[in-house]
């Protein structure tokens, strides 16, 4: 017997959360993190593309011969990427411009490639949907928090509303790059910590 | 000429594709772990991304821009670079074994490292003319390769020392990373 849906949706979000859990997609994980409007951006965007993705491939997973898979997979995905720009550059354009070339970047986003070739050419539609969302909720919310880390620490506010007093020098390390390292490694040490069994 | 040295310049140290631009992290933190699949990686990536971006800085000025179709851009740079990954791994196959056996299975995975299609997009997006589009892809593989031989010797050391339980493996690859990129940081403002 299968595992249920709810299960597949859940896993995403703790056991298997995507940048933690399985070491996938740190680029966009580090590189849009410098504040929290960021972060969840990136994540929306991702799970849009992951959730339509893999109901895609589910869909086609019979039609779809395997020594061509990994090309269609990417044309799907390419796709709704196309899709996601185009949509936010009408709708949404100083997160556009701050995401920049991370949002053309999702197409090799490795965590998409990934669940479409683990997860979705192998289950059913409802399943894969359960799956693209899950994981798509857990991205956002690991971006979320990695993102309310660096822009309390770096810039001393979170979603762009100062949270410390005047006297508050802001710590700039951690809006740069080796912060993101840093503060990506230490919460993963944190994970690890907290989640040990 | 000095511009263009620069550029290079500019793109292997300030601008360091893996620690300044967060682009191709996932193989990083993958293939560092021993110096051997560090060269390989390195050397396939630098390999890969000089042809994506001459490939792909063709296409986009002589077929997208001409007949209007830049809205397609993310769709044919990543079928190009997984055409091309293709190609040179059946032609490597064919006349190099020795390289083909020593990239191995790093060749197919680039497909995939978003430092190639990166340095793709930048090259478009900062509008290089062709000579500038291929000093900065030959530069910013140059950087890549540069970092993650670093990193790789750095983190052989660490496999002798002994770290706290809830840090080891990735998480200490990371702040490992964050202090390496520090390094690097201390360029910035030097060009």
């Amino acid at each position: 017997m299968a595992k249920s849906v709810t299960h597949e949706f859940v896993k995403g979000l703790w056991a298997e959360i995507p940048p933690f859990r399985l070491v996938l997609g740190l680029c966009p994980t580090l590189a849009v993190t410098k504040s929290v409007e960021d972060g969840i951006g990136m994540g929306v965007a991702t799970t849009f593309v992951l959730v339509c993705s893999n109901v895609l491939v589910s869909s086609l997973r019979k039609v779809i011969p395997s020594k061509v898979r990994i090309a269609c997979y990417i044309i799907v995905i390419a796709s709704f990427v196309t899709m996601v720009e185009l949509l936010m550059k009408a709708y949404r354009y100083p997160l556009y411009q701050s995401l920049g070339i991370f949002i053309p970047l999702i197409v090799v986003n490795c965590i998409i490639l990934g669940r479409a070739e683990a997860f979705a050419s192998k289950n059913n539609i409802i399943r894969s949907l359960a799956d693209g969302l899950g994981m798509g909720i857990g991205f956002t919310l690991s971006l979320a928090a990695l993102g309310a880390v660096r822009e309390i620490l770096g810039s001393g506010t979170f979603l762009a509303m100062p949270v410390f007093g005047p006297s508050f020098k802001p710590f700039h390390f951690m809006v740069e790059a080796p912060g993101a390292f840093m503060s990506l490694g230490l919460m993963l040490c944190f994970m690890n910590l907290v989640g040990k069994k | 000429m000095g511009d263009l040295f620069l550029l290079a310049i500019s793109c292997i140290l300030i601008n360091n594709i893996l620690l300044a631009q967060y682009l191709g992290n996932c193989p990083f933190l993958g293939t560092s772990k021993k110096m051997e699949t560090a060269v390989g990686m390195a050397m396939a990536v630098i390999f890969v991304i000089v042809m994506a971006g001459v490939a792909t800085w063709l296409i986009n000025t002589f077929v997208l821009i001409k007949f209007d179709l830049e809205y397609l851009q993310t769709v044919a740079f990543i079928l190009v670079i997984a055409s091309l990954v293709q190609f040179v791994e059946m032609f490597l196959k064919k006349s190099i074994p020795a390289l083909y056996a020593g990239l191995g299975i790093f060749l197919p995975l680039i497909t995939t490292n978003c430092a190639v299609m990166g340095v793709c997009l930048i090259n478009v997006q900062k509008e290089y003319n062709f000579l500038q589009a291929l000093v900065a892809s030959f530069s910013y593989a140059i950087g890549y390769g540069l970092a993650l031989i670093l990193f790789a010797s750095v983190r052989e050391r660490i496999l002798l020392a002994r770290v706290p339980r809830p840090l080891q493996d990735t998480s200490i690859g990371l702040v490992t990373a964050g202090i390496l990129s520090l390094a690097f940081y201390a360029f910035k403002g030097m060009v």
